[in-house]
């Protein structure tokens, strides 16, 4: 009886589990489905689930229209580019914020996590049209920095903090500068905190919308804006737009799946999440 | 000498020699200075001064004063902006805080295939949302979307999701829940992996119930995490845009027009940047405070 009892607990479980994670699978593969289906299929009523035969003609429209190359490119380099300045100062900034106990200055990278996205863009807007710099890529890569910058320090700050710090004064007492002792003790130690803020970083960066949105003329669009825009001008042809949707969020997704442990850590260490 | 004096000199030495040391870092943290004034403390500083004037994109530019937040408390379509806001935020927290609770208990539990089934959960959360928005769109679409197929199935009648003003933000705030419930998991769950064991062992000797380990034991333990997801979560419900943006742009009509929406409205579409510039200051005013009630809410929660 006992025995039945917790049977029927363990499968009511399992699927309170199922039911958890149902809505997540079903949106993805709906979006995967129609991605691999014909317009005729994508439009039936009752809908089709499965494609058959699958199709590949959206993922060659999408290719073939649209500049998609141009503007996965110019994702991988605001983003890369983002990523790579937010670590080359944000390190450093955390590593110094987390000695000096400076939290005041922890504060105000807070602030700027909590601040809407939205609000930075009107004066750095007319701050890029002055100095003539719309029509490129650095404008975009600049702003992308707002999302960067906070994540890195904030995540490095934790880790920092975290490490032990007999190893750093060691190096001190036996003549290493401060540099150094940042260099070759505590940046080792700390690898695994830098892998999470680079992660971080970047997913926010290249899921980002409003800053390109805003920013970017036709040649410098990002996959989100690209994507967007695709909506907008061709609302009835769900297959390609399926097909570029996934292509857009696949990097982020797989990225996901490979390191789901640091991504986690970093987001309960501090909550960062991009602006 | 006396003692006193001589340890006081001996305490301002340590304060002094820990101040020198302190300021050595210094250079750590200068570049990451310059680019978080150039890009954070700038635009805020700005932002202020631009709201002041009755400043037209690519147009003339005229000091105005406080003209601009005149006009705004006297603006009906700002004050509904608000208040879609404010339920917008109500709904989008609520569902999340409950289901991420309910997620994180369960997650808590060990069973087979927990780590990938957690994985499966999180998805949402990192894929790219105007990916995800367009999906939604298509989903919701009232003759051809799965949705309506799915409540017709069911036997309930179709819905108009965002295409009817009564539907369009409880619609909204299920992909917001869709897309946001897994951070509220995660933080909660992190909460619970750091409960202490022993509560539980000394209440299941007294003959507690589950629900009695849990309402008394596992709840107060885990309020400080429930009021830090709780924070986030009201925060970035407050800051949405993309999804919104995307699926209906603040339509139909200005039916889920949020103050995100009407601000940047304002200043990209009918180039007001003065006026768009007096919404975020007082935007900015809203979201401190209410981070600042919220900060508060937790002090109290941790001391009782």
């Amino acid at each position: 009886m006992r025995k039945l009892r917790r049977l029927a607990e363990n499968i009511g479980f399992g699927f309170a589990v199922l039911v958890l994670i149902a809505p997540a699978i079903l949106v993805f593969l709906w979006m995967l489905s129609l991605s691999l289906k014909n317009e005729l299929d994508n439009t039936a009523w009752p809908p089709v689930f499965i494609p058959d035969p699958p199709t590949l003609d959206n993922y060659r429209d999408v290719f073939a229209r649209n500049d998609f190359l141009l503007y996965a490119w110019n994702s991988v380099i605001v983003s890369f580019g983002a990523t790579f300045l937010a670590l080359v100062i944000g390190v450093p900034a955390g590593y110094g914020i987390a000695k000096m106990r400076a939290m005041r200055a922890a504060a105000l990278i807070l602030i700027a996590r909590i601040t809407p996205g939205l609000s930075y863009l009107i004066p750095l807007f007319l701050l890029f049209q002055w100095l003539e710099m719309t029509g490129t890529l650095w404008p975009i890569l600049i702003t992308h920095l707002v999302i960067t910058v906070p994540i890195v320090v904030w995540v490095m700050i934790s880790f920092f903090e975290g490490l032990p710090t007999e190893l750093e004064e060691a190096a001190l007492v036996d003549g290493a500068t401060i540099w150094q002792a940042f260099r070759h003790v505590a940046m080792p130690l700390a690898r695994p905190g830098i892998t999470v803020a680079t992660i971080l970083a970047f997913i926010f960066s290249w899921n980002n919308f409003v800053f390109a949105m805003v920013l970017a003329g036709r040649e410098t669009r990002t996959l989100p804006v690209a994507v967007n825009n695709m909506l907008t001008f061709e609302q009835i042809s769900w297959g390609p737009l399926s097909a570029a949707a996934l292509l857009v969020t696949l990097p982020v997704l797989l990225l996901t799946l490979l390191a789901q442990k640091q991504i986690v850590a970093g987001l309960t260490a501090g909550g960062v999440k991009g602006v | 000498m006396s003692q006193a004096t001589a340890a006081s000199v001996a305490v301002r030495a340590v304060a002094n020699r820990r101040r020198n040391y302190a300021r050595r870092y210094v250079w750590f943290v200068i570049p990451a200075a310059v680019v978080i004034i150039a890009v954070i403390l700038f635009p805020w500083i700005f932002t202020i001064y631009v709201s002041a004037f009755d400043w037209r994109l690519g147009g003339e530019r005229r000091w105005v004063g406080f003209a601009n937040y005149k006009q705004l408390f006297t603006d009906a379509r700002f004050g509904w902006a608000v208040l879609r806001t404010i339920f917008y935020t109500a709904l989008a927290v609520m569902l999340p805080m409950l289901l991420g609770l309910i997620a994180a208990l369960s997650f808590n539990r060990k069973f087979p295939l927990r780590g990938l089934a957690r994985t499966i959960f999180i998805l949402p959360m990192m894929a790219t949302p105007v990916a995800v928005a367009l999906v939604w769109t298509m989903m919701f679409h009232p003759q051809l979307g799965v949705l309506n197929w799915l409540l017709v199935q069911f036997g309930l009648p179709p819905s108009l999701w965002v295409y009817s003003a009564d539907t369009v933000i409880p619609t909204l705030v299920l992909v917001e829940v869709w897309h946001w419930t897994p951070l509220v998991m995660l933080l909660i769950l992190g909460g619970l992996a750091s409960l202490p064991v022993d509560p539980y062992e000394a209440a299941k000797i007294d003959g507690a119930s589950p629900w009695q380990a849990f309402r008394y034991i596992t709840l107060p333990l885990l309020a400080p995490f429930i009021v830090v997801a709780l924070i986030i979560r009201t925060i970035d419900a407050l800051k949405a845009f993309d999804t919104i943006y995307v699926i209906t742009q603040g339509g139909p009509g200005q039916a889920s027009e949020t103050i995100n929406i009407f601000l940047y409205l304002q200043a990209f579409a009918f180039y007001n940047v003065g006026y768009a510039s007096a919404v975020v200051v007082v935007f900015f005013i809203l979201i401190m405070g209410l981070a600042a009630l919220l900060l508060w809410t937790r002090e109290r929660v941790r001391m009782t």
